[in-house]
C-alpha cells in the first residue's frame, strides 16, 4: 500500500530540487573540438541522430538523405547510392545524440570528424555538445546531401571549427546566460529566431577570431558566414539547453521533463524521475509558412533535438519575447504571442530569474515542465520549428509551430505512477 | 505562357515572417502560380531561383526587398504586385486588447491573485471534488456550484476543510452573498444585519429578497449544500458558518433555512443556538417538529421566515385578489426551477390539508411517480433533470415542454410557477414565459407565478412582473402567496 498523502510533498521536494538545478545552470561556450575527441564511442560508421532511438527502416526521408550525405562526407561510401545500400544492410551503428551528452538540430546527425561546440555548465560541471550551424537553405540538417552541402561541412571541419575553437580558448569562453538574457530583450526566442544572439555572439567572438585566424581572406569568409546566418546561435542554444538539463536527470520522484526531442518519426520525452527511459508517440505535422515553390504537401513531420530549448523555457515558451514568430501560425500579434507564453506558464513549475520578457514587465520565461500539469490541463508544449522537405536531399521548405503529442506525457505519468506504486 | 515579374524595393526591410505571410496571401490569388517577397540575400536568391521566380535581368543586393510573382498573364501579375504593395503598407492591426489572459487553472489563478481566499468551482460534478481539494490545499475556502458530487466526496472535502479551518459551501450551492459580494445566483439586496444560512440556493434568494422588500438587509448569505444537515455529513459546514457568524459584528440575526435535519445533528444545532448571543429564525421547510431555545423562532415557510427575521413585516402582507378562477380541472401543477420553492408550495398545500405529490416530497407529501390526478409540485432543477443540461434558471426553455403539457391537461386547473431573477439567472425569464404562453394560446387553466428578485436586479423585478401580468399571469408577492392563491382559486372554482 502506497502512502499517497506522503507522495505529494515528496514529489514537490523532488521537483524543487530539479527546478533549482535547472535555474542555477551556468552555461559557457568554451571550445569547438572534433567529435571523436569528445565522444570516445563515436567510431567510424557510428552515426548519432536526433530524437529517440530509431533504425534505418523507420527513418523519415530527410534523415535518410542526411545519413547518405554524411556517409559520403566521412568517406564511408563513394556516393549517395552506395551509402543508401550500406545503410539498408545495417553497416551503420545508429544512436541518439542524447545518449552521448549531445544534441543536433533537425536530422541532427553527428559523426566522428565533425567539430562540435562545447558548452560547459559551470554550476554542475558537466558539458554538452552540438554541431556547428551550417546556415540556411539546402543543408544536411534538413536532409540536404549534395556536393555543396558536403563541401560546406568540410569547410566547417577544416577551417571554421578549428578557428572557433582557438578563438574560444583564447577569450576564455563566452558566458551564455547573460547573452541569452539580452537576446530575449531584443526579440529572440532562441529557436526560430536567433538573430540578436547570433549578432551578440559574433560581436564578442570577432576580436578573438581575428587573433586566431592569420589569413585575412579566411577570416573574412568566416565572419561573412556567421554574419549572414541568423540561426548561427541555434546550435549553441541547443548545447546550452542540453548542458542545463542533463544535471536535472535522475532525481527520484521528480515529474520534471528533462528532454523533448523528435527523429521525424517519433517524438520522445524523458522525465527526471525515470532517468534515461524514453516515452514516445508519433510526431505531429507542424503548421506554418512555406518558402516559394513549396507547400504543406512537401513537409516532413516534426524533427530534431532542438526542442531542448523549449525544455529549458525558450522557443515556444518564450514566444512573448518574439511576437513575430507567432506569425507563423496566426497574425503575429503581441497578444497572441503573450497568450502562448501564458499557456506554457500553466504547465511549468517556475520562471527563470534572468531570462525575462520585457513586454511582460520582466517576468521570467516559464521553465521546468511538469508532466502532471501537462496531463491535468491538457495543454501540451508549443514548439517553434523549421520544416524539412519530406524527400531526402532537398532541405528546408518552411518554418512553423508544432505541438508535442500528449501521449508521451501520459505514458510517462503512467510509468512514474507504476514506479511509485500507484496503479 | 506564364510571366515572371520582379520588383526591387531598394533599402526596404521587412521581417521575414511578415514577408512570408504576405507571400502566402499573394499565392492564394486566382491565376498566380507562385509569389514571394524576400530580402535578396544570396541564400534567398537561390530559393527564388529554384522556385522559378527570378527574372534574369533583376539586380538586387542583400539590403533590398525583392517582390517576385509568376502568374498566368501580365494583368494578373500586375494586379498581384499592386496587392503586394498594399499589404506591405497596411497598418498593423490593433487586436491587442481583445485577448484577455485569463488563468486556465487554479494554480495560475492563485499566482495572479495571491490574496484570494475563496474559489468558486463550477465544473462537471465528476471533477468538482478534485478541484475543490486543490483549492482547499491552496488555503482557499470553497464554494462548489457543481451538482452531481458524491456524498462520500462531500464528506471527505468537508472534513478536510474543517481540519484546515476552511469551509466548503455546497456542493450544489447556487447562492452566496459574502460581505456584500454576490456569487453565482444571487440578488441585489441591501446590506443589513441579517445573515442567512441555507441548504439551498432559491430558499436563500427568496428570503433575502423578501427581507429586502420589507426594507431591511443582509450581512451574509451562505449556502452549505442540501446534504449538510444529514447524519452522514453531520452539519460540518453549517456549524462552521454559525461559528463564524457568532463572531461577526455585522450580524445580529441569523436565518437558518433547512430541510428537517437528521436527529443526530438537531442537538448540535440547538446546542449551538442555545449558547449563542444572537437571535435566530429556523425555517424548516416541511416540519414544525423541532424544539428550539428561546432565542430562536421556528417557521415552516420562507415567507414566514423573512417575516420573523425583520423588525417590521408589514410590507410582506398584501395579497392580490384572484382575478380568474380555474375553469376546468381541479388540480394544481407546480413546475419549479427552485427546489426549496417547490418544497414551500407543498408545505402551503399540506397546511390546508390538500394532499400533494412531488419528485422532492416534504414530510407528509407523496412521491410523484406517474399518477397525474393530484396536486403535483415538480422541482425541475433536481439533479435528475440537470445532468448534462442547463439549469432552468439559466435556460427557462427547459421548462417549456412541461408547462405546455400542464396547460393542455384537462385535470389541471392552475399552473404554479416560480420566476427567479438576479445575477446568474436568464436575462429575461418573464419575457420567455410570456412568449411561450402567447404561442400556446389561452386555455382553461390559470397561470400563477411569483418573481424572486428585487427592483435592483439586472432584470428589474417590477418589469418582470408587468411582463407576466400583460401575458395574463397572476403574479403573487411571494412564492408562498402564489401557492395560497392557487388554492383560493380552486375553492372559488
Amino acid at each position: 500500500m502506497v502512502d499517497t498523502a506522503a507522495l505529494a510533498p515528496a514529489i514537490r521536494r523532488a521537483n524543487s530540487k530539479a527546478l533549482e538545478i535547472l535555474l542555477q545552470g551556468d552555461p559557457v561556450l568554451i571550445d569547438v573540438v572534433p567529435a571523436k575527441d569528445l565522444i570516445p564511442e563515436l567510431k567510424e560508421h557510428t552515426i548519432l541522430h536526433a530524437g529517440p532511438p530509431i533504425e534505418w527502416d523507420r527513418m523519415c526521408g530527410p534523415m535518410r538523405g542526411a545519413v547518405a550525405g554524411v556517409a559520403v562526407f566521412e568517406g564511408w561510401a563513394r556516393d549517395l547510392d552506395e551509402a543508401g545500400v550500406q545503410a539498408s544492410k545495417g553497416c551503420f551503428d545508429f544512436h541518439p545524440n542524447h545518449h552521448f551528452s549531445a544534441v543536433g538540430p533537425m536530422t541532427g546527425l553527428t559523426t566522428c570528424s565533425q567539430p562540435l561546440l562545447v558548452v560547459e555548465n559551470r554550476a554542475a560541471g558537466n558539458r554538452a555538445y552540438c554541431t556547428v550551424n551550417e546556415g540556411l537553405g539546402k543543408v544536411m540538417r534538413f536532409g540536404g546531401n549534395d556536393e555543396s552541402v558536403r563541401d560546406r561541412l568540410a569547410w566547417i571541419r577544416d577551417s571554421l571549427g578549428p578557428a572557433l575553437g582557438s578563438a574560444l580558448q583564447c577569450c576564455g569562453g563566452i558566458p551564455l546566460r547573460p547573452l541569452v538574457a539580452r537576446g530575449l530583450t531584443m526579440g529572440d526566442e532562441m529557436h526560430q529566431r536567433n538573430v540578436a544572439c547570433s549578432s551578440l555572439l559574433l560581436r564578442e567572438l570577432a576580436p578573438a577570431l581575428a587573433s586566431a585566424v592569420a589569413d585575412h581572406s579566411d577570416l573574412s569568409e568566416m565572419l561573412a558566414f556567421m554574419g549572414s546566418n541568423d540561426q548561427f546561435f541555434l546550435n549553441i542554444a541547443m548545447a546550452m539547453g542540453k548542458s542545463i538539463m542533463d544535471p536535472v536527470r535522475n532525481i527520484e520522484q521528480s515529474t520534471v521533463v528533462t528532454a523533448m526531442t523528435r527523429n521525424g518519426t517519433d517524438f520522445g520525452i524523458r522525465i527526471s524521475g525515470l532517468g534515461d527511459e524514453w516515452f514516445t508517440a508519433p510526431v505531429e505535422m507542424p503548421a506554418g509558412l512555406y518558402f516559394p515553390g513549396f507547400s504543406a504537401a512537401d513537409a516532413n513531420p516534426d524533427m530534431g533535438d532542438s526542442t531542448i530549448v523549449e525544455t529549458i523555457g525558450l522557443g515556444g515558451f518564450a514566444m512573448a519575447a518574439a511576437p513575430a514568430v507567432a506569425g507563423f501560425v496566426g497574425a503575429g500579434s503581441v497578444a497572441e504571442a503573450a497568450g502562448i507564453t501564458a499557456r506554457m506558464r500553466e504547465i511549468t513549475l517556475g520562471e527563470h530569474p534572468e531570462w525575462t520578457i520585457v513586454s511582460e514587465n520582466y517576468q521570467g520565461v516559464p521553465t521546468g515542465i511538469d508532466i502532471r500539469l501537462v496531463v491535468e490541463t491538457g495543454i501540451v508544449p508549443t514548439i517553434n520549428t523549421g520544416i524539412a522537405h519530406r524527400e531526402p536531399g532537398i532541405g528546408q521548405v518552411g518554418a512553423g509551430v508544432v505541438k508535442a503529442p500528449m501521449a508521451c506525457f501520459e505514458k510517462a505519468l503512467r510509468a512514474l505512477g507504476e514506479r511509485l506504486g500507484i496503479s | 505562357m506564364s510571366v515572371t515579374v520582379n520588383i526591387v524595393r531598394a533599402g526596404v526591410f521587412l521581417d521575414s515572417v511578415v514577408l512570408m505571410q504576405i507571400s502566402r496571401e499573394l499565392t492564394a490569388i486566382q491565376g498566380v502560380e507562385d509569389a514571394a517577397l524576400m530580402m535578396a540575400t544570396p541564400a534567398n536568391w537561390d530559393i527564388l531561383s529554384d522556385a522559378g521566380l527570378l527574372d534574369e535581368d533583376t539586380m538586387a543586393g542583400p539590403g533590398d526587398l525583392l517582390v517576385a510573382v509568376r502568374a498566368q498573364d501580365q494583368a494578373i501579375a500586375d494586379s498581384t504586385l499592386q496587392r503586394a504593395a498594399e499589404l506591405m503598407e497596411r497598418p498593423a492591426q490593433q487586436n491587442n486588447t481583445s485577448q484577455e489572459l485569463r488563468p486556465l487553472t487554479l494554480r495560475s489563478a492563485c499566482r495572479q491573485l495571491p490574496d484570494a481566499n475563496l474559489a468558486l468551482i463550477s465544473v462537471p460534478g465528476d471533477f468538482a471534488g478534485a478541484e475543490a481539494r486543490k483549492a482547499l490545499r491552496a488555503g482557499l475556502n470553497v464554494m462548489i456550484f457543481s451538482d452531481n458530487v458524491s456524498l462520500a466526496e462531500e464528506i471527505s472535502l468537508k472534513r478536510e476543510a474543517r481540519d484546515l479551518g476552511l469551509i466548503v459551501m455546497g456542493p450544489d450551492c447556487g447562492t452566496a452573498i459574502i460581505d456584500g459580494v454576490p456569487l453565482a445566483f444571487a440578488n441585489v439586496v441591501p446590506r443589513g444585519d441579517i445573515a442567512i444560512v441555507g441548504a439551498s440556493g432559491t430558499g436563500i434568494q427568496e428570503v433575502s429578497c423578501l427581507i429586502a422588500r420589507a426594507g431591511e438587509g443582509i450581512s451574509h448569505a451562505i449556502g452549505v449544500g442540501g446534504r449538510d444537515l444529514t447524519e452522514a455529513v453531520g452539519a460540518i459546514s453549517t456549524l462552521t458558518v454559525l461559528d463564524w457568524l457568532e463572531r461577526d459584528v455585522a450580524t445580529h440575526h441569523i436565518v437558518l433555512i433547512a430541510k428537517p435535519p437528521a436527529p443526530s445533528v438537531v442537538d448540535q444545532i440547538t446546542d449551538f443556538i442555545r449558547s449563542s448571543s444572537k437571535s435566530y429564525t429556523v425555517c424548516l421547510v416541511g416540519s414544525d417538529d423541532l424544539a428550539l431555545p428561546d432565542n430562536a423562532k421556528l417557521t415552516t415557510t420562507l415567507k414566514d421566515a423573512a417575516a420573523a427575521a425583520v423588525k417590521n413585516s408589514k410590507g410582506l402582507e398584501a395579497l392580490p385578489v384572484v382575478q380568474q378562477a380555474p375553469a376546468a380541472g381541479s388540480y394544481v401543477r407546480g413546475l419549479y426551477s427552485g427546489g426549496t420553492l417547490a418544497a414551500e408550495a407543498q408545505v402551503v398545500f399540506l397546511s390546508h390539508r390538500q394532499p400533494v405529490l412531488s419528485n422532492v416530497p416534504v414530510p407528509g407529501a407523496g412521491l410523484f411517480t406517474s399518477e397525474r390526478a393530484n396536486h403535483i409540485m415538480i422541482d425541475l432543477g433536481d439533479d435528475r433533470f440537470t445532468r448534462g443540461r442547463p439549469h432552468p434558471m439559466i435556460d427557462p426553455a427547459v421548462r417549456d415542454e412541461p408547462i405546455c403539457a400542464a396547460l393542455s391537461d384537462p385535470d389541471v386547473g392552475a399552473v404554479l410557477l416560480d420566476v427567479v431573477i438576479g445575477f446568474g439567472a436568464h436575462p429575461d425569464p418573464a419575457g420567455h414565459l410570456a412568449g411561450l404562453l402567447d404561442r400556446h394560446g389561452r386555455s382553461g387553466s390559470v397561470v400563477i407565478a411569483s418573481v424572486t428578485g428585487t427592483d435592483e436586479d439586472p432584470q428589474v423585478r417590477a418589469k418582470q412582473v408587468s411582463v407576466l401580468e400583460r401575458a395574463g399571469v397572476v403574479v403573487a408577492p411571494s412564492n408562498a402567496d402564489a401557492a395560497e392563491l392557487a388554492l383560493a382559486g380552486l375553492k372559488i372554482g
